[in-house]
C-alpha cells in the first residue's frame, strides 16, 4: 500500500479525470484515449461504478432509496476495490497506461458533500495508488446543468443529491448539492495536486492542454512497435 | 470533538440523538452456538418486559444477496470482502440498530465488527485499515464472547451443519483437506477473537459448557447490565411466562446447576431452576 501521497512504484502510468457531471471530463478522456491508442500506446480504460460485483446492490439501493451516505460510500468503495484489483493494478504493473474516468477524489467530494467524515473516507480509500496525473475539469454549476439538461437526460436522483432532501425541485437540489461538491473539489486540488482545466473553454483547446500534460507524464513509456499495432484499416469490416 | 459513543468519527450527518436502548453483542466463532443463544434470549427479554430486536451478520436487505453471490462466485479478496462486510454492517446499523436504540429497545447483535476484524486479518487485509473502516460504528454497551477451543468446536460443527468452505478457511488454503483446514483456520480465528476480547474487554463465557449453561450465563450478564442501566430491579417474571422460555432442549436442561461464582442478585435463571425442579 503506497497510499495517495506517495508515488507508486509500478512501471505503468495512471491518469485520472475528475469533475462533476456535465463538466465534459468523459469527452476529454475519450479524446485522450483515442489519441494515445493512435500513437501506439497500450491503454486500459476503467470507469467509476462499473464493476458487476456490487452493481446489483447499488442499483437496488438506489431504486428503493435505501442508501445512506455511509452505505453509498462503502458500496462505491467496494466497486473501486474490485476494479483496483482486477482492472487497475494488473495493467499498471504491466507497464500500460491506465485511464480512469473518476477516481477516489470523486468519493472524497461527493461522500463528504453527503456528510460522511472526511478523514474516514480517506482511510477507506487509502488502498488506492496515487495517480501520475489527475485532471480536474472545473465548470460553473449553470454550465454543467445546461449541458446535462440540453443534452441527454434528466438529472439523476443521486447526482442531484435528492437523497439529502435539500430542495423539492431536482434542478434546485442539483445546484445546492453540486455547489458543495465543487467547493470540496477546489480544496482537493490543493490537497492532492489535481491539475485544473477550465472546462468552460472549447473542447479542442482543453484537449490540447490535456495532451501536453499527458505527454509529460508518459515520457519513458514505450509505444507498441509498428508490427504490434493493429492497423485501423484492418479493423474495418471487409466490404 | 469525537462522540465517544462511536468507535471512530461516527456518522456526522446524523443528528445527535439519545440512544435510550442498549446494544448487546454476542461474539464468537462459527458453530459456537451464537444464533441459537440469541434466539432464546429474545423471548426471555420480552418476558422481562424489554422490547427486543436482533440483527445478524451479513443479513442486510441491501447486501445479503450480493455477499452470497460474491462468495459463490469466488472473486472476493481481502479488500472487497472487508468493504462488503462494512457496507452490510453500516446498512444494518443505520436502518435497524440505531432506530431501535432510539426507540429504547434492546438490540441483540449476532456478531459485530470484531468478526470482520478477525476474519479480515486472516485474509490478509491491513489490520489498521480494516479497523478504520468501522469508524462509523457504535461502541456496544456489552460484548458477550462465547469462547471455545478448536477441540470442542469440531464435534459441534460435525454434528451441526457440517464444515463449510468459508468457515474452513478453504479460500486461504489452510490445510490439505476440509477438516485440516477447518481446524487450522478456526484455531487462528479463535486466537484473533481472544486477542480482541482482551483489548476491548469482552465479557467471556465458557462456551465449551452446555447450551443451558451458556444461556444462563448470558442471562446473568444481560440481566445485571440492564438492571444497572435502569437503576431499578428488573420485574419478577411470571411463572407462566418463564415456562414458555423453557423450550430449550428439556432433557439437557437437567444438568444445569446455578453457577457458584455468580451469586449476585437473583436473575431470571433462578426462576428457570425452580420450574425445572417442579417438573
Amino acid at each position: 500500500m503506497t497510499g495517495l501521497h506517495e508515488r507508486h512504484p509500478y512501471p505503468g502510468k495512471l491518469i485520472v479525470v475528475e469533475g462533476i457531471d456535465g463538466s465534459g471530463k468523459s469527452t476529454q478522456l475519450h479524446l485522450m484515449h483515442r489519441w494515445l491508442e493512435a500513437e501506439g500506446y497500450r491503454v486500459f480504460f476503467t470507469e467509476w461504478n462499473s464493476s458487476d460485483l456490487v452493481r446489483r446492490a447499488i442499483r437496488r439501493g438506489k431504486k428503493k432509496d435505501l442508501l445512506t451516505p455511509t452505505t453509498f460510500s462503502l458500496l462505491h468503495a467496494a466497486d473501486f476495490a474490485d476494479r483496483l484489483i482486477y482492472q487497475i493494478m494488473p495493467p499498471l504493473k504491466g507497464g500500460m497506461i491506465v485511464l480512469a474516468d473518476r477516481y477516489v477524489y470523486t468519493a472524497f467530494a461527493r461522500d463528504v458533500a453527503r456528510g460522511v467524515d472526511p478523514q474516514w473516507v480517506r482511510e477507506v480509500y487509502s488502498i488506492a495508488p496515487r495517480p501520475d496525473l489527475a485532471l480536474y475539469f472545473r465548470v460553473p454549476i449553470e454550465a454543467s446543468l445546461d449541458r446535462i439538461l440540453s443534452g441527454r437526460q434528466k438529472l439523476s436522483y443521486y447526482e442531484a443529491g435528492m437523497d439529502l432532501h435539500l430542495a423539492p425541485e431536482p434542478s434546485d437540489s442539483f445546484r445546492i448539492f453540486q455547489t458543495r461538491v465543487l467547493d470540496i473539489y477546489d480544496a482537493l486540488t490543493l490537497e492532492y495536486d489535481l491539475k485544473v482545466i477550465d472546462a468552460a473553454r472549447e473542447i479542442d483547446d482543453q484537449q490540447r492542454l490535456v495532451r501536453q500534460l499527458v505527454l509529460d507524464v508518459i515520457r519513458g513509456i514505450e509505444p507498441k512497435k509498428p508490427y504490434e499495432r493493429q492497423s485501423l484499416l484492418r479493423q474495418r469490416p471487409a466490404v | 470533538m469525537k462522540d465517544s459513543r462511536f468507535y471512530g468519527n461516527g456518522l456526522p450527518y446524523k443528528k445527535p440523538a439519545n440512544f435510550k436502548g442498549s446494544l448487546i453483542v454476542i461474539e464468537g466463532t462459527d458453530h459456537v452456538g451464537r444464533s441459537t443463544q440469541v434466539e432464546q434470549l429474545k423471548p426471555w427479554l420480552e418476558v422481562e418486559g424489554y422490547g427486543v430486536v436482533s440483527t445478524r451478520w451479513t443479513r442486510s436487505a441491501l447486501l445479503y444477496e450480493t455477499i452470497s453471490e460474491a462468495k459463490a462466485g469466488n472473486r472476493l479478496n481481502a479488500t472487497t470482502f472487508a468493504l462488503l462486510y462494512a457496507a452490510d454492517f453500516a446498512d444494518r446499523l443505520e436502518n435497524e440498530i440505531i432506530p431501535a436504540l432510539r426507540a429504547g429497545l434492546v438490540v441483540l447483535a449476532d456478531r459485530y465488527m470484531y468478526t470482520a476484524w478477525a476474519r479480515n486479518k486472516l485474509m490478509g487485509a491491513d489490520p489498521t485499515w480494516s479497523r478504520s473502516l468501522f469508524g462509523f460504528a457504535l461502541v456496544p454497551d456489552l460484548v458477550l464472547y462465547l469462547k471455545i477451543d478448536v477441540g470442542s468446536l469440531v464435534p459441534r460443527a460435525l454434528e451441526g451443519k457440517g464444515m463449510d468452505y468459508w468457515e474452513s478457511g478453504m479460500h486461504l488454503a489452510y490445510g490439505a483437506d476440509l477438516f485440516e483446514s477447518f481446524c487450522n483456520y478456526q484455531r487462528r480465528l479463535i486466537r484473533e477473537f481472544n486477542a480482541l476480547a482482551k483489548e476491548f474487554n469482552f465479557t467471556t463465557i465458557d462456551a465449551r459448557k452446555s447450551p443451558e449453561y451458556i444461556q444462563n450465563k448470558l442471562r446473568d450478564h444481560i440481566g445485571n447490565f440492564l438492571r444497572l442501566r435502569r437503576g431499578a430491579p428488573m420485574q419478577q417474571p411470571a411463572i407462566l411466562a418463564a415456562d414458555r422460555v423453557l423450550n430449550i432442549a428439556p432433557e439437557a436442561g437437567m444438568d444445569f446447576k446455578p453457577d457458584a461464582t455468580s451469586e449476585s442478585e437473583p436473575v431470571a435463571d433462578l426462576d428457570l431452576v425452580k420450574v425445572q425442579a417442579a417438573k
